[in-house]
């Protein structure tokens, strides 16, 4: 059913009744969702039939005389392309100037050198004489409410919902992105809403949304309509998640954590050869900005997605949950999830569940306090269970939390405390 | 005159002497080179181009068309070679380059004197198509934006949209643009010769990266090998027939933005049917320019365009960039 609430071309309002929720994998956008961008992928504004239409239209601009008389003229003459809406438009806060005006980002480890005219490898942001820009502040293509379980965040308001919502673009592109019609497409690609992060917070607060989160996409990109929207959260006292791959470099990622409340990374892998040939990044940054995420107090999950042959070897699961736990703790979750086939890895299975349950029990051999299994509903390890009395202090079945034996963010059978953010 | 799309004997026997890829039809893919046949690339030049001021002459280019597409086909007229590029009945797509504005893109005159042979061929105007990325880009090179069925149009794939399916070779996976994929039978490639800060050069192969809906993930490792690998997409590869290098004013550096101080008028066309050989010989054109200009090479920069070299291995087989294999006229 579709929820959206057209109010004029090319752009959708919201409204909270508008929102639903679904049931489906970590972090996939719904079917249903708000905005049903999944679509879009055609003209923003013209289907085929529009455009076939409009060839009855006169020319938009004015012509000019032809250099060969008797030629039809195929110079510009007054006139221009219809205006680009700049509500969209902010310069980009982490970027350096460079001579002969190019422009060097930045706001992720890749430092792109951009030329003017020319968009960096996320494609939303541009360079435009020598100034950059961002061009997806408050253009949002996807918006939904779901449990914070889906994200997944599963020690942090459990039970309670966000607010989710994302724009076009992603500064990696992984082979295996449920997303991609989204993350891999420039903002004017996909079918997008005005929404300012005043409003934005307004419909989470209206919508009995505790949190918004920044997902589906790479948050990432979108950075000064995150920090903005955070902020205008806070101000109604809702908190704001990020879901991200943590490609981030250190500066932006330490003032995003100065407005966030927590972030889940998805961690794609555990080694390079896999970020470079499967992710179209590096790992090394990502470890990194993870590790700053803990320094600075911010809560943090990880998920890793195991890809059949890719990146579901013992050795590799055993040095991920190593490093988790000498570097950022035993407490800090750890999903291990399903891969289901689709956008450029369509010849490889579902992850069988005993590689998932191999994977967990690796991690749980190391000493990890809270190892789940992702994408597999029903499964035991969907619970969180206290790390001293082994017993069930959150149930779940998919994202749905069936009970909670807390108090105070402790165990109510042995009082040993959980960690995460209960309130 | 007599109308004919199959070469005569007279032709069938140059293009035999001369290596060339038509023989035996008019349409065949590069994928039909044989290892002994050569590749022909055509450098027309004039260097009275500008005559006395800074604009192309209308009627120099022409002949300078005419000459380079005689030579190519090996035909005795022009009209004989546009009928061999597209046949009336065909939409026809003009892929230009308008991204750097008007100082370094594909020039409208350029455009238009090609426009009026296709239409001496017998196609309409209805049936050309002038089409880049965005309407935008192809605004600031100084085209007008143009939507009458009835007219010879101009757009850019804002327009029409992208394919929601991926297409799929490689390393790329990408939608494509409609205007390919439903609009064009036939597309004639007019790319502009030019330096790539990123991809080392940007000419025949790297100007099909406008018909893709995300060129921004493909500039990783200077463009190799998704530049052939985009290439290698079937609609690309099924429909483009011909490529139109415009080098009228050529960049040696800076590019792809317009830096005037490293432009200079080359005063030259490079036509070929093999995307691979012509961007190997525009590349040398670069290199003799900046080697000229006392500048380091692509290679030594540590962007050289290796792309070129990937669109000729075997797996993809796109042209050839063994110089023994290509046959340069200079007309």
């Amino acid at each position: 059913m579709s929820k959206t609430l057209h109010t004029r071309k090319g752009e959708t309002r919201l409204s909270p009744e508008a929102v639903c929720r679904a049931q489906d994998v970590n972090d996939a956008l719904p079917s249903d969702s708000v905005l049903t961008s999944l679509s879009s992928l055609g003209a923003t504004e013209h289907d085929r039939r529009t455009f076939l239409k409009l060839a009855g239209v006169p020319c938009l601009t004015a012509c000019v005389g032809s250099c060969m008389a008797g030629w039809p003229s195929l110079a510009l003459g007054a006139g221009s392309a219809p205006e680009e809406d700049s509500r969209f438009i902010v310069e980009a806060q982490f970027y350096e100037k460079l001579p002969y005006k190019k422009t060097r980002c930045k706001l992720c480890p890749r430092e792109c050198v951009i030329d003017d005219r020319e968009r960096g490898y996320c494609g939303v942001r541009e360079n435009r004489g020598g100034i950059y820009y961002s061009l997806v502040y408050s253009r949002v293509c996807a918006a939904h409410i779901d449990p914070i379980e889906k994200k997944p965040l599963f020690h942090f308001s459990p039970g309670s919902l966000a607010f989710s919502v994302a724009t076009a673009g992603c500064n990696v592109n992984c082979k295996f992105c449920q997303n991609w019609d989204i993350s891999q497409s420039r903002p004017e690609q996909v079918r997008s809403t005005y929404l300012p992060p005043k409003e934005l917070a307004n419909l989470a607060q209206q919508s009995r949304c505790p949190a918004i989160a920044y997902t589906y996409s790479e948050p990432v990109v979108f950075y000064e309509y995150m920090r903005d929207a955070a902020e205008a959260g806070h101000a109604l006292g809702i908190k704001s998640v990020v879901v991200s791959g943590g490609f981030i470099q250190q500066d932006p990622l330490k003032k995003l954590c100065q407005g966030v409340d927590a972030i889940k990374v998805d961690l794609k892998a555990f080694s390079e050869k896999y970020y470079k040939e499967v992710v179209n990044g590096e790992l090394k940054p990502v470890l990194e900005a993870i590790v700053t995420m803990r320094k600075l107090g911010m809560w943090t999950e990880l998920v890793y997605l195991v890809v059949p042959t890719l990146n579901d070897s013992d050795a590799e699961f055993r040095a991920l949950a190593q490093w988790v736990k000498s570097n950022l703790g035993a407490e800090v979750p750890l999903h291990f999830s399903r891969f289901y086939p689709q956008y450029l890895v369509k010849n490889l299975p579902p992850t069988p569940l005993e590689t998932l349950e191999r994977a967990k029990a690796i991690a749980d051999a190391e000493g990890l306090h809270y190892v789940y299994l992702g994408n597999t509903p029903g499964n035991a390890a969907e619970n969180t269970y206290c790390p001293k009395c082994r017993r069930v202090v959150i149930e779940r079945i998919g994202f749905t939390v069936k009970e909670m034996h807390l108090r105070k963010g402790k165990c109510e059978y042995c009082q040993q405390p959980i960690a995460g953010v209960w309130q | 005159m007599r109308q004919r799309l199959e070469p005569n004997r007279r032709e069938f026997l140059k293009n035999c002497a001369a290596g060339a890829i038509l023989v035996g039809g008019t349409h065949r893919l590069p994928a039909f080179f044989s290892a002994r046949e050569k590749t022909r690339v055509v450098n027309a030049r004039d260097p009275l181009l500008r005559g006395a001021g800074s604009s192309l002459d209308s009627g120099r280019l022409l002949k300078m068309l005419d000459r380079a597409v005689q030579a190519l086909y090996g035909t005795d007229s022009p009209l004989e070679a546009w009928k061999k590029v597209a046949r009336p009945g065909e939409v026809v797509g003009l892929k230009v380059n308008g991204l750097a504005g008007r100082g370094i893109s594909t020039s409208v005159l350029l455009v238009e004197v090609v426009c009026a042979r296709l239409q001496d061929a017998g196609i309409p105007q209805k049936d050309i198509i002038i089409w880049d990325r965005l309407n935008a880009d192809l605004e600031r090179a100084g085209f007008r934006v143009a939507t009458r069925q009835d007219h010879m149009r101009c757009f850019g794939n804002d327009m029409l949209g992208y394919e929601e399916d991926l297409a799929i070779y490689g390393s790329v996976g990408s939608c494509l643009s409609r205007t390919l994929t439903q609009a064009c039978d036939a597309v004639i490639n007019l790319p502009v010769l030019k330096d790539h800060g990123i991809a080392g050069v940007t000419m025949a192969l790297k100007n099909m990266f406008g018909a893709i809906h995300n060129p921004n993930k493909y500039h990783l490792n200077i463009g190799d090998p998704y530049v052939a690998d985009v290439n290698m997409l079937p609609p690309i590869r099924q429909k483009v027939r011909l490529h139109i290098c415009d080098a009228t004013t050529a960049q040696y550096e800076g590019g792809p933005s317009h830096m005037p101080q490293w432009t200079w008028p080359c005063n030259s066309l490079l036509m070929s049917r093999d995307p691979v050989a012509l961007d190997y010989t525009g590349w040398q054109i670069l290199e003799q320019k900046r080697a000229e200009k006392a500048m380091k090479s692509l290679r030594a920069l540590g962007r050289a365009p290796d792309y070129i070299a990937t669109a000729a291995d075997a797996n993809h087989r796109l042209g050839t960039n063994d110089p023994s294999q290509i046959e340069q006229v200079e007309v």
